[in-house]
């Protein structure tokens, strides 16, 4: 069976973000950008289930731009086997990824796609939720825990409150949380041989979608800064503070 | 800039990938497992274990021999990022060229018989003997003879500063076999020898850890009547010297690398530091009697590792580059002891602290003023060989 994973390329997660200074996004320029972690998740995960002889093939997806193809790359490094980047310089919204998603599903036919939950850029959580919607395919997001049992899924998804277990059927959606598992890193053979493993490119054009945004951004600020704590004498004191200054009890 | 790639100036892209592999596989390795082990003075195994399996040791050998075929520059990298992560190659960058000399200069069956094995990590050749307490940098008067019996040489003398001769399955061993007052060309008489150490334990070879400033497993061996078969000999008997000298241009680029990633690694600190350390009210790297030596290390990293970046390129493209992989190994020692001062005197008595990790590492990469090859000796060379100077020894 094959499996597709989507990765993003983002800001990594050590870098401190700053806003640009004419408040329309985040300054990119010279900033390191790796694949988002969740994403990192989601091809250890189908590299385990390849190891473990349940998955034949392993198709990586990324909507970006033209550099999305070194997150490709590198998830081909860790041991999957083809990619698919689909080009643009344009923003690019959690329900045109989910469309442009399901065109590439219509035409691989993976049983299985598993995305990270979120990427930590926009931290949207839409895309795998929208996916399944549109494929009309069962879905298990913010996995822990994934068995394949015949033709089933049992996932197991962290919630308030606990942990639940779904049994699904395919063709189904997983998303990633950060509990599923510990990502590899590259070993050097397999670094080498990812050079020559192919990546296909397209455009969102070339699948008919219309990937213009549905949101505005009005205007993108840094949070407000943390002021200083105090240290308290006594509890009455705790108390009248919560209640009269943050005015909160 | 609060992450040490700041400092990391573009490669192509295959580099940065293995720096970025290389990274992930140091994260398993912080400060604390390299504290014990200097703690202890016990060699990294686990550390040697993962960089072997992931094939990052290996990496100079050719694909036919197990190996990944690349280049010195992709090697450089990764010992460069090893180092830049706060971990040490000292305990395995000589499995990485050691070999060189087996490669460039054994036969086809010798390749055969050690190449894949050292590749796959089966065989550790990472002990390099040639100093003697007797002769340092004069390796032309070096004492330890190979004498010829039979199928045999019968190895007797003394090396010291063997690195890592008891974590070392083979050793490349430079000894006199013809002697000094016999020989037409006064470098030639020497021959490279490949120790079966598994097999000489006991047989003839005697290993003695010495206590030394930092943890770098160093040894001295002794040798008596320890018997080697002649199908160990590399090349010719006679022109081992020239052979050993081969490898010491790759040696020097890469100890470079080392300390260009030690000085990031100290530079990185020292920012962290100066800005997170407020006294008087105000972060300590607002006063310039802190940020200029820490621009000034950082302009001198640099500028070293231009020259790094140059001998590497020269050694790839089978260019002579002795002036630079001189002047590479000198230049980025310098620059990183540079940075290791600074970043003592940065964080004033938390320098000290071995939590810190900084004095470690300063006792660390002080080693590369003096190793593989001092200073003096470097400047003897360039005034000579490259100035036209008289030879002053």
């Amino acid at each position: 069976m094959k499996v597709l994973v989507a990765v993003k390329r983002v800001v990594d997660y050590n870098v401190k973000v700053r806003v640009k200074s004419d408040n329309t996004g985040i300054e990119l320029t010279n900033v390191k950008m790796s694949m988002n972690p969740f994403d990192e998740i989601a091809v250890e995960e189908a590299i385990r289930l390849k190891e473990a002889n349940k998955v034949s093939e392993i198709i990586i997806v990324s909507i970006g731009p033209k550099q999305s193809q070194e997150t490709i790359r590198t998830a081909l490094a860790m041991g999957a086997d083809r990619g698919i980047l689909i080009e643009t310089e344009s923003e690019i919204q959690p329900l045109s990824v989910a469309k442009l998603l399901k065109e590439v599903c219509d035409q691989e036919k993976p049983e299985l796609v598993i995305l990270g939950k979120q990427a930590i850029d926009d931290d949207a959580n839409q895309t795998g939720q929208m996916l399944s919607a549109l494929l009309n395919w069962s879905q298990g997001t913010f996995a822990s825990k994934l068995e394949i049992e015949e033709d089933k899924l049992l996932v197991t998804r962290e919630i308030d409150g606990g942990l639940e277990t779904l049994k699904l059927t395919m063709p189904s959606i997983i998303t990633t949380d950060l509990r599923l598992n510990e990502p590899r890193y590259a070993s050097l053979p397999n670094i080498m041989k990812a050079k020559k493993k192919p990546i296909e490119e397209k455009k969102p054009e070339d699948f008919g979608i219309d990937i213009s945004p549905r949101l505005t951004t009005l205007k993108v600020i840094e949070p407000p800064k943390r002021e200083a704590g105090v240290m308290l004498e006594s509890i009455p004191q705790l108390v009248d503070k919560l209640k009269n200054e943050a005015k909160v009890i | 800039m609060s992450t040490a790639e700041s400092y990391t100036q573009q490669g192509p892209d295959d580099i940065d990938q293995i720096r970025e592999s290389v990274k992930s596989l140091c994260n398993d390795f912080p400060g604390d497992y390299w504290r014990e082990k200097d703690k202890d003075n016990s060699y990294p195994t686990e550390f040697v274990e993962a960089l072997t399996k992931s094939g990052f040791i290996s990496c100079l050998i050719p694909e036919e021999y197990g190996g990944s075929g690349l280049k010195i520059t992709h090697a450089g990298a990764i010992l460069e990022q090893i180092h830049r992560c706060g971990c040490n190659g000292a305990a395995v960058h000589a499995q990485m060229y050691i070999m060189g000399t087996v490669l460039r200069h054994g036969s086809e069956e010798q390749k055969k018989r050690w190449l894949p094995k050292i590749a796959s990590g089966d065989l550790r050749l990472q002990a390099f003997g040639v100093t003697e307490p007797t002769s340092g940098t004069d390796t032309l008067s070096l004492r330890t003879t190979a004498e010829k019996k039979g199928d045999k040489y019968i190895i007797n003398g003394q090396k010291v500063w063997t690195s890592r001769a008891e974590y070392s399955d083979l050793m490349l061993l430079l000894a006199r076999t013809t002697p000094k007052e016999k020989v037409q060309k006064k470098t030639d008489g020497l021959s490279v020898l490949v120790v079966d150490m598994q097999k000489a334990k006991n047989n003839g070879l005697t290993i003695r850890p010495l206590r030394t400033m930092m943890n770098h497993s160093s040894c001295e061996v002794f040798f008596d009547d320890m018997e080697v078969p002649v199908e160990n000999l590399i090349g010719d008997e006679g022109k081992g010297f020239r052979y050993i000298l081969s490898g010491m241009n790759a040696e020097r680029i890469l100890i470079a690398h080392e300390c260009i990633g030690d000085g990031d690694w100290f530079i990185e600190k020292a920012v962290n530091y100066a800005n997170e350390r407020h006294v008087f009210g105000r972060p300590i790297g607002q006063n310039q009697g802190i940020q200029f030596p820490i621009s000034k290390a950082y302009a001198a990293l640099r500028a070293a590792n231009m020259m790094v970046v140059e001998s590497a390129r020269k050694f790839d493209a089978g260019e002579n580059c002795g002036p630079e992989a001189n002047m590479a190994k000198m230049l980025a020692s310098e620059a990183a002891w540079q940075a290791a001062e600074m970043c003592v005197q940065t964080h004033g008595g938390f320098g000290f602290a071995a939590e810190y990790d900084i004095e470690r590492k300063f006792r660390e990469t002080r080693l590369y003023q003096v190793a593989p090859v001092s200073t003096n000796l470097i400047l003897s060379y360039l005034s000579e060989h490259v100035l036209g100077l008289p030879r002053s020894y």
